[in-house]
């Protein structure tokens, strides 16, 4: 029986990291993640972990620890937010790249400056590229669910990269909501033992990581790299199904929620996808086809599949908690309308950034986003690709 | 279907605001409810004005987004009436909760016009009398289920208790005298 419970996004990932006792967490504290290795510091003083847990001078220093403790062959976790994972930009790249399977929650929050402590992507957008998965977290359940399953993916042996589990500062973070928390055993019995291929104290079969890695192999272990991360997709289905059979909760890349006939639809991530759904329901009402997806896996990005989705759609707006300064729409925008060349091309793609730095997102702002979309719909014409929602100008 | 319930609290730093609205979510959700209980954090520091929320529903809730039209508003330090537009986007038949030994009416010329029912509650009173120190969130708390009748009172006061317990596990002592504030601040409603 699944325990009902009550649980602000932090407590929920404090109580997942409980029941996940790794052997080692390495942690600094930044507004808004700082509550999660302050709740779970308790449970090492309570004794009711087995953790190492290392109380380091930065994020930088954090990170570091991490790649050391699983290059040893520990099961390692950490969270950060904001500055935090900027702090840890190189080591990010190395962690990946020594393919250890560092789980880390990312409690997202804007990046400076000005200095601002509340929610948008720019952080965990901004480490796209470093090689780890990210998985993205609509509300507190999704935080937790994701955060076990992140464990067995980053450890499969085809995958062996670490991954980000993001979920909303303070909305998600510190918000309380209902949730629906798995046995101490079951979630144990689910993640297993974890038994490295290769690492740094395994006494019979000695290695070295990270090295100088010249012309002659550099590539090889790049492509290698890149095909762990192909992996990972059918991987991370694979964990998905063996979840859902736990719990009855269903993962997949992303979520479609009344897409089958729609005519117009959304991308989006995290909590604003709960408040779109509202703003679904209440144009399903007036009769509008409207639907919307919401994107779980971004790294590996769901090319063909998320492309194929997208098809059936008169418009779709891609919406970015994060802007790229490119001046042409936050990285979600760029990816999906890539995917939509090739399996969407009927489909008229807009891009919106919203919510910068905390910006709240009204239901009524997401419904003009709908309002747009069924002007492009209606008359197929698209006045305005790059849009930004809830701003003055 | 069962409609959803939107509150706002108006606080200043310290007093508790932020806890009486997880309190309240942790009532409602012991009732068998969906809940949301979440603070507006600012630059924060004791004093200032703060905001908290709770949303409660027989239905799973997703949206995500601050209140902007609520059906209940809280104000646990009444000085912020003429500080902070309390009555902002308030619902026509909704209803206003001060923490204040003044009667209800007293209020109604600094409300910007507000036509639904005041509620006053001296958490004051009641929170230094029964605890001998002055946390009105307690008080307040008791005030705005009397209001709201989400719950049923017995089954209310019965799931605040359970919280206590957990909330003040290291202080039992202090478990007796907010279960008392919480009962009398719902017999000492005014406006009711």
């Amino acid at each position: 029986m699944a325990i009902k419970d009550k649980l602000s996004g932090n407590e929920a990932i404090a109580v997942a990291m409980r029941q996940i006792d790794p052997d080692v967490v390495a942690a600094f504290p930044i507004t808004p993640s700082t509550e999660v290795p302050q709740y779970f510091s308790q449970f090492v003083a309570n004794g009711q972990v087995h953790t190492e847990f290392v109380a380091v001078e930065s994020e930088h220093s954090a990170m570091s620890a991490c790649i050391g403790a699983e290059a040893a062959g520990a099961r390692t976790m950490t969270a950060t937010s904001s500055q935090g994972l900027a702090l840890m930009w190189e080591m990010l790249y190395i962690a990946a790249s020594l393919r250890l399977p560092i789980v880390m929650s990312v409690i997202n929050r804007a990046l400076s400056g000005p200095i601002n402590i509340h929610n948008d992507h720019s952080d965990s957008m901004g480490a796209r590229d470093s090689g780890w998965i990210q998985l993205y977290c609509e509300n507190n359940q999704e935080a937790y669910d994701n955060l076990i399953q992140a464990i067995r993916i980053a450890e499969h042996k085809d995958v062996q990269l670490p991954v980000m589990v993001c979920y909303d500062g303070f909305i998600t973070s510190h918000a309380v909501e209902n949730i629906e928390l798995i046995e101490d055993e079951k979630v144990k019995a689910f993640i297993g033992e974890y038994r490295p291929q290769h690492y740094l104290l395994d006494r019979d079969n000695p290695i070295s990581m990270g090295p100088l890695d010249m012309p002659a192999y550099y590539f090889e272990h790049k492509r290698a790299q890149a095909e762990a991360m192909k992996n990972a997709k059918r991987v991370i289905l694979e964990v998905a199904q063996e979840f859902e059979k736990l719990t009855g909760r269903k993962y997949g890349y992303f979520e479609e929620y009344k897409m089958e006939d729609a005519e117009v639809g959304i991308v989006i991530m995290n909590s604003t996808a709960g408040t779109a759904k509202f703003v679904v329901n209440e144009l399903r009402k007036q009769g509008i086809k409207a639907g919307l997806i919401k994107l779980r896996v971004f790294r590996p990005f769901p090319f063909e599949e998320l492309g194929k989705a997208l098809s059936h759609l008169k418009a779709v707006a891609i919406m970015d908690k994060a802007d790229s300064f490119s001046g042409a729409g936050g990285p979600l925008f760029t990816e999906v309308r890539s995917a939509m060349f090739d399996y969407a091309k009927d489909t008229k793609a807009v891009s919106y950034i919203y919510g910068l730095g905390g910006r709240d997102v009204r239901p009524d702002e997401i419904m003009s986003v709908y309002q747009d979309l069924l002007e492009i719909a209606r008359t197929g014409q698209v006045k305005s690709t790059f849009n930004y929602l809830g701003v003055r100008e | 279907m069962g409609r959803m319930i939107e509150i706002r609290w108006h606080g200043r730093g310290g007093q508790g605001a932020k806890t009486a609205s997880l309190l309240l979510a942790e009532a409602a959700f012991d009732t068998g409810k969906y809940v949301q209980g979440f603070p507006e954090y600012g630059p924060e520091r004791m004093g200032a004005p703060i905001t908290a929320y709770n949303r409660i529903s027989d239905e799973p809730i997703t949206i995500h987004s601050n209140i902007y039209e609520p059906d209940y508003v809280i104000v646990v330090d009444e000085t912020l009436v003429s500080a902070v537009d309390v009555t902002a986007g308030l619902k026509k038949d909704g209803a206003i909760v001060i923490n204040s030994a003044k009667d209800p009416e007293e209020f109604r010329p600094l409300l910007k016009g507000f036509e639904g029912k005041i509620y006053t509650i001296d958490a004051r009173k009641i929170s230094v009398e029964e605890l001998g120190r002055y946390f009105p969130n307690v008080p307040m708390l008791g005030a705005i289920a009397k209001i709201t009748k989400l719950m049923d009172e017995d089954v209310f006061i019965e799931a605040m208790e359970r919280s206590f317990h957990h909330k003040f596990a290291t202080k039992p002592h202090v478990i007796e005298g907010n279960m008392r504030a919480l009962k009398r601040a719902m017999q000492e409603v005014k406006g009711l």
